[in-house]
């Protein structure tokens, strides 16, 4: 990888954190909805007879707010850009279309990142969830491993919505199966055996997986690099992904159709 | 007066009759037409909806896991069985047409620069604007019963087929009421540019304070309280009760305060239109997005 690809990478992320966080509905959407989300889980477990931590929920809750805003970010950007015109010049530019994309899916993890501090703070301060983390090196290396795993899952999502309008759609119906499939507030051993091999394959199960690790003592590394190796198979997926709906939606000239 | 002038007398007081009976009706007749067609054309315009690669995963698909997904919490946590976080998701899902349809009729109208050609029309606000959420209700029918279908497919989920009229009723009151909520949603769209945030926030809040996945005596007591003047409430309380083999009669009070509760809003909602009609053509802020 170049200098210069790398540059490419951190101005259009930066570029897509600052202009994301901009956005009142995004920002605002990010931190209430995982909040609402987490106080339903805080109470249906106070209430319910399972002992265990709530410290559990708190980075289950966080992590449904990262994967939200993954999957409506990635794609209502591109959404967005084909709304405002501008989509075609992203595809015109003389770099990549990955390096313009990527940095956006990324981005939209990133802000991800706001659902999990509020979830966790709104925790402890209403719910008396108590935050200690026994290994804080090995969570503080998950949290950004985790964005970027579910970040380059994003990229997947987003080269469906260059090729077909009504992708959106994809975005209403993903949110819950993957909140459920991949354990986050849920024991996996609860489903459905083929489940398990879904769940495999999607970062997010991996991501929470190594926080809980992180925070409870446990061994994250194992879980930190799945959700790497994810990451770059995500990232080949992606690329043959874009290439094909790029090269699709330039034959049938769709590229500007809202 | 000649027998000619009597008749011309008997015909003309017929015409002034007509005349009379017209002017009354043609304005009933329009506002019927405002109500009816109006909202069916409304309906038609929400175009992802009306097609169907939208439609299923939106309306029918994302439904199916809200089920599943709280019901396995449920089942994990150990808070409840099957059954109660199936009526509760169930009757919550017809919310989600009637706020969201609401909030996208007038967020829609102000994004495609239509609000302001809609706000200079004559026509009567009330049928115009109950009649777009007429569609909705139905929908927000279909949903809730898709969701119970799921939920008895998939789930350990009993309930007795001769329950079902009763449960239809209300699931109606439940999905007439959140309508009716979603009315405010839109009035307020009127004010506000971002409606789709508060109609995001208005359909999350009702999963948290309604009793849909937690039982309502489990919350603390100021939630409890905000739940009893929310829509939902009073159905899902009703449902539970109907679906443990209650009669509808049982629930008569609970199904009345529904409506209620949805009459109130609806009142509220056109209240809120007029007023922020009036402020929208002051400000002139119909056309900002």
């Amino acid at each position: 990888m170049t200098g210069r690809t790398l540059r490419l990478i951190w101005i259009g992320w930066k570029f897509h954190v600052k202009s994301l966080t901009l956005s009142a509905f995004f920002i605002l959407t990010s931190v209430l909805q995982p909040i609402i989300f987490a106080s339903v889980a805080y109470l249906m477990f106070d209430v319910g007879a399972r002992e265990g931590t709530l410290l559990y929920v708190a980075l289950g809750a966080g992590m449904m707010g990262i994967w939200s805003s993954t999957l409506f970010g990635s794609g209502g950007a591109i959404q967005w850009q084909r709304w405002q015109g501008t989509l075609e010049y992203c595809i015109a530019v003389p770099p990549p279309f990955l390096l313009v994309i990527v940095p956006l899916t990324l981005a939209t993890a990133t802000i991800g990142l706001y659902s999990l501090i509020a979830t966790l703070l709104w925790g402890k301060l209403f719910f008396d969830v108590p935050f200690d983390v026994a290994n804080p090196v090995a969570f503080v290396v998950a949290l950004p491993v985790t964005v970027v795993g579910l970040g380059l899952l994003g990229l997947i999502l987003a080269s469906t919505f260059i090729m077909y309008r009504n992708a959106n759609a994809l975005s209403n119906l993903l949110e819950y199966p993957v909140w459920l499939v991949t354990g986050l507030l849920v024991s996996l051993s609860l489903l459905p055996g083929w489940v398990g091999p879904i769940s495999w394959v999607l970062a997010p199960t991996w991501g929470v997986n190594a926080l809980r690790e992180a925070a409870i003592a446990g061994n994250p590394w194992p879980e930190i690099g799945m959700c790497l190796a994810l990451g770059a198979v995500y990232l080949v997926i992606g690329h043959f992904a874009l290439q094909q709906f790029e090269r699709l939606a330039r034959e049938r000239a769709t590229l500007s159709l809202t | 007066m000649s027998l000619s002038g009597r008749a011309g007398f008997a015909r003309s007081a017929a015409g002034n009759d007509r005349s009379t009976r017209s002017k009354i009706a043609r304005p009933a007749l329009t506002n019927l037409r405002v109500f009816f067609i109006g909202g069916y054309l409304s309906y038609r315009a929400l175009f992802n909806w009306m097609h169907w690669s939208y439609y299923i995963p939106t309306m029918l698909g994302a439904p199916i896991f809200q089920v599943l997904f709280f019901a396995y919490i449920g089942r994990y946590a150990q808070v409840r069985n099957d059954e109660f976080f199936v009526v509760g998701n169930a009757v919550q899902l017809s919310a989600m047409a009637g706020i969201y349809g609401m909030a996208m009729t007038v967020g829609g109208e102000r994004w495609t620069q239509t609000l302001s050609p809609l706000m200079a029309t004559p026509a009567n606000r009330l049928p115009l604007f109950l009649g777009r959420s007429l569609p909705l209700i139905a929908n927000g029918i279909i949903t809730s019963a898709f969701a119970f279908g799921v939920g008895w497919l998939l789930l350990d989920v009993d309930i007795a087929a001769s329950q079902l009229p009763a449960l239809a009723v209300v699931i109606a009151a439940s999905a007439f009421a959140c309508t009716s909520l979603g009315l405010v949603v839109g009035a307020l769209g009127l004010r506000v540019r971002d409606v789709f945030f508060l109609a995001n926030f208005v359909v999350y809040s009702l999963v948290l304070f309604c009793g849909v996945n937690i039982p309502l005596e489990s919350l603390p007591n100021w939630m409890e309280e905000v739940a009893r003047v929310l829509p939902l409430t009073h159905g899902i309380e009703a449902a539970r009760a109907i679906a443990d083999g209650a009669s509808l009669s049982d629930v008569g009070s609970l199904v009345w305060t529904e409506l209620g509760i949805g009459a109130c809003y609806a009142a509220a909602a056109f209240g809120l239109f007029k007023l922020f009609e009036l402020e929208g053509r002051r400000r002139a802020s119909f056309e900002t997005i």
